[in-house]
């Protein structure tokens, strides 16, 4: 038995070919990702060594800094956004409530549309002349806007279907979380006379930390790392207004053909979600819970 | 149960309004795709189409090549499935049963993959693609998207094989059968639950990734859905009926798979959080 299951030969069999392609297209790229960040270079010419240049630079690029602060815009709006109507629905649907598995499945259905999609159809949405929203608001009399045209609407505007599809995700995973507290619990609790709300704030949400913490962690990172809606909505026009880091990092590397700096930019994605990871890991610290 | 402070008919006009704006959005969608340009400009863009005009499906589908797109996505769909649900069995079942020095290392080695934002690996994987000559064909987003489905894939089968009885392979090994047969014939017909749902997850990332598919791809011939769609984009804008019938063509398949298998749908997509 050992003898079999500590065979080097099969073991390599098994992993090697998964291990290959995974280094190739995922280890090594990331550590060349690093290289370039320390390089000008427009991907035809010389590579200039500049050392940490790129980065400095970036902390005096305008676009750059507003395209974090939208990012970071963005994380906060989809915590209040999407984690507090995601829990309210997730709470209503776990208590046996009349027709709770087509209400899962609908909100669910969102996620699963594809980004191009979404942003097409909201293309089609914000229309400023012939979009459903201003057609909508033309039945009240209100004058319609051309909403990823100005750049006082258009982060709103762009970031409203991101938070949209994600709100059903959410509530999948504190549904889940949910349904893995115990029910004797609940009935304890109604044996003392707790009503409803009592519940929901003393024992639900309390029991579920540690899958809220997944929810917040997902929120935050996806904010950080967020494309292609924003790519199909705006390309984060106009005049940046709309900009967020991986946009500004794939016209500086595919527009503007600088490679080191769009690289310093894809450095710092990956740095800002690893940050994030381990803040949210320190300052939400959960106990596992064992009934 | 206790009595309920909220109103239970007050709830479900929440819940109902709430699906509503969920759905509406597919609503507009499905409206449009069988609507004439005459109809959307002459003041009709949100109700019921006046006349169903479905020859915009028949445009989409072949005057503006949808169903050519279509044809790849499937096809790169199905390949990336496959490749990467085998490879990812594979590599479980040695992570998960065998007694390998270096399997901790192995382990953290693709764990470390969850973590990986594909921006970080856009630029050299772009260039490696173009010195290889292999841009714009169908590698060029298949090996990208197997090697990124597979730790996803491969935290979840570690779990699955965890869970499954070692007596099997004992009495298998006891009567001479080889770590391979015992692999093929006993371990991998015992995962099946676990390659749907793992299968379910990876058709989805895929079938929608958009960031490598309008990089790598360029050609009509390998255009996916995704790219075929952004270049359809400056064509047909203001063909909205064409352009919704292309939109629908890339959201049925999702649909139907969902409807078909929500459950596993739900359950991967949960426990691909859960574990990430």
């Amino acid at each position: 038995m050992d003898k079999i299951l500590g065979n080097k030969k099969a073991y390599f069999i098994f992993v090697f070919p998964a291990f290959v392609v995974y280094f190739i297209m995922a280890f090594i790229p990331i550590i060349i990702s690093g290289y370039y960040s320390t390089l000008e270079w427009n991907g035809i010419g010389e590579k200039v060594f500049v050392g940490i240049d790129n980065f400095i630079a970036l902390t005096k690029n305008n676009a750059f800094m507003s395209s974090v602060k939208n990012s970071l815009i963005l994380a906060v709006a989809s915590i209040v956004g999407q984690l507090i109507p995601a829990m309210f629905f997730a709470i209503v649907l776990s208590r046996n409530i009349k027709g709770e598995g087509i209400y899962r499945t609908v909100y669910f259905i969102p996620v699963l549309l594809s980004t191009v999609v979404i942003g097409q159809l909201f293309l089609k949405i914000y229309n400023a002349d012939y979009g459903a929203l201003n057609a909508f608001f033309g039945l009240f009399g209100i004058k319609g806007q051309d909403w990823l045209g100005n750049t006082k609407l258009v982060l709103g505007a762009a970031f409203f279907p991101i938070i949209w599809q994600y709100i059903g995700y959410h509530m999948l995973i504190l549904y889940t979380g949910i349904k893995g507290v115990p029910a004797e619990i609940y009935e304890a609790a109604q044996i003392d006379g707790a009503n409803e709300r009592q519940m929901a704030f003393r024992i639900t949400i309390p029991l579920i930390k540690s899958t809220m913490k997944v929810s917040l962690t997902f929120a935050v990172i996806g904010s950080l790392k967020l494309f292609d809606l924003i790519w199909v909505l705006t390309k984060g026009g106009p005049l940046h207004a709309s900009e967020v880091p991986s946009t500004l990092m794939y016209t500086t590397i595919f527009t503007r053909m600088e490679y080191g700096s769009g690289s310093a930019i894809a450095v710092f994605i990956v740095a800002e979600c690893l940050l994030f990871y381990f803040l949210i890991e320190k300052f939400f610290k959960v106990d596992n819970i064992t009934y | 149960m206790k009595k309920i402070h909220i109103p239970d008919i007050l709830l479900q006009v929440v819940l109902i309004a709430f699906a509503v704006i969920q759905l509406y959005p597919l609503v507009f969608l499905f409206f449009f795709s069988l609507k004439d340009n005459n109809e959307i400009y002459g003041g009709n863009v949100m109700g019921l189409p006046r006349q169903f005009k479905w020859s915009n499906y028949e445009n989409a589908l072949f005057n503006a090549n949808v169903g050519n797109y279509l044809l790849n996505s499937i096809f790169v769909t199905l390949v990336v499935i496959l490749i990467s649900g085998v490879l990812a069995c594979m590599v479980s079942y040695a992570i998960a049963r065998m007694t390998v020095k270096i399997n901790g290392f192995v382990k953290t080695f693709f764990s470390l993959g969850l973590m990986i934002p594909l921006h970080a690996v856009l630029l050299p994987v772009f260039i490696m693609l173009k010195n290889l000559k292999m841009l714009d064909t169908y590698q060029a987003i298949i090996i990208p998207y197997i090697a990124f489905a597979l730790p996803m894939a491969i935290f979840f089968m570690i779990g699955f094989f965890q869970t499954l009885p070692r007596e099997l392979e004992e009495s298998a090994f006891l009567d001479g059968c080889s770590i391979y047969r015992t692999f093929f014939y006993i371990m991998l017909p015992l995962v099946k639950p676990a390659l749907a749902t793992i299968s379910v997850f990876t058709f989805l990332s895929t079938w929608n990734e958009m960031m490598f598919a309008i990089t790598f791809i360029n050609s009509e011939k390998y255009r996916t859905l995704t790219v075929g769609i952004m270049q359809m984009v400056g064509k047909y804008t203001t063909d909205w009926g064409t352009m919704g019938a292309g939109l629908m063509v890339a959201t049925v398949p999702t649909i139907v798979i969902y409807l078909l298998f929500s459950k596993q749908v739900q359950s991967g997509m949960v426990s691909g959080a859960v574990k990430g």
